[in-house]
């Protein structure tokens, strides 16, 4: 009975330190988030968002904040001039689509035919998973029912030319 | 029976999937074959059409400033160029032949020099010759605007402000004269 007492509390520890443990993350997350992240973002992360979405127009699939072109520096020094004006960062890639059009930007936009672009890969996945679904599901039903798939002609053709040739050997 | 062992009741089935292997093979070879027709890096222009961006840019040889808004009731010719490219200087004698012949019928030629140095641009107008304006443009900015991806590129601006077409890559004498005729008036176009 007493050795039953002295075991609970050290039974009790690791458990205790957890919940310590639990608590504290949970205070230094709460602290954390209400003092709102790193704080702004600088000029040349502004400027470096915006450049992402462009394409390079002298490069091979590189966009304007990645490529060291001249180019892309002289589009890099437009998009942190316009953010000094005070101008948001869709009107400068709207700029940048009325000079180069629509090619300009690495991801094809939500409405129209770029919207075609979007869902083609999610429907191109429903239909593989539909056709995978549907064979399995006829292999499954065929199981189930115990039967084996009807033999072709062809099979049925071999397997009497190969049974032919069992019975009368040379 | 076939010699491989294929009866008539599976031929049909055997030529349902060969069409139809052959059909998605087809279609693909089609539209690769599409895609290597066309030049990925051709950048379609957007501007034809619309209103000549404005600009007011330096002279290099003169200083003097060139704006485009004081251009208006002319036809413009408007090159970006760098010494340092091959196809500028390929398509030069062309562009200086057709500014002898309308640089005096109210065409305006500019230049419009492209990420070069302008001591390499003072050295190719001595020794290529050149009468009109080669302007400065800092940072590139009126490249940018006009949508300029590389040198050369070449914009027909007409009397009324609007760019009226644009040749990417050397332009030749021909080109020039045919643009600039379709744009002066009837009268002018001799």
């Amino acid at each position: 009975m007493e050795g039953a007492v002295a075991t609970r509390p050290r039974r009790l520890a690791p458990a205790l330190t957890v919940a310590g443990a639990v608590v504290l993350a949970a205070v230094a997350l709460a602290v954390g988030l209400s003092r709102g992240g790193p704080g702004p973002p600088t000029m040349q992360e502004r400027v470096q968002a915006v450049a992402a979405d462009l394409r390079c127009p002298v490069c091979q699939n590189l966009s304007v904040a990645d490529s060291p072109s001249e180019l892309a520096q002289q589009m890099r020094a437009e998009i942190a001039a316009r953010l000094r004006a005070g101008q948001a960062p869709d009107a400068i890639r709207q700029f940048f689509v009325s000079r180069y059009g629509r090619w300009i930007l690495l991801s094809p936009s939500g409405s129209g035919l770029g919207l075609v672009a979007w869902a083609a890969p999610g429907a191109a996945l429903v239909a593989g998973g539909l056709v995978v679904a549907f064979f399995l599901g006829r292999k499954r039903s065929r199981r189930a029912a115990g039967e084996d798939p009807p033999l072709t002609a062809s099979e049925r053709d071999r397997i009497r030319r190969e049974v032919a040739g069992l019975e009368e050997p040379e | 029976m076939t010699p491989d062992g294929a009866t008539g009741a599976d031929r049909p089935r055997r030529w349902r999937w060969a069409a139809a292997s052959l059909l998605s093979i087809v279609a693909l070879g089609a539209l690769l074959g599409f895609g290597l027709g066309r030049d990925p890096r051709a950048v379609p222009s957007v501007l034809v059409g619309k209103r000549a961006p404005a600009f007011v840019l330096k002279d290099l040889q003169t200083g003097r400033e060139v704006r485009l808004a004081d251009l208006r009731g002319h036809v413009v010719v408007l090159n970006f160029w760098a010494s340092w490219c091959v196809d500028c200087v390929r398509e030069h004698p062309g562009l200086y032949a057709a500014w002898q012949r309308y640089g005096d019928s109210g065409v305006v030629f500019l230049s419009v020099l492209y990420q070069d140095q302008e001591s390499s641009a003072l050295r190719f107008q001595r020794r290529m010759g050149q009468g009109w304006p080669d302007l400065l443009d800092p940072g590139g900015r009126t490249a940018l605007d006009y949508g300029v991806s590389g040198v050369p590129e070449t914009f027909f601006i007409g009397p009324d402000g609007r760019i009226a077409g644009k040749q990417t890559g050397a332009s030749s004498y021909a080109l020039l004269v045919s643009k600039i005729r379709s744009l002066l008036p009837d009268g002018k176009a001799a």
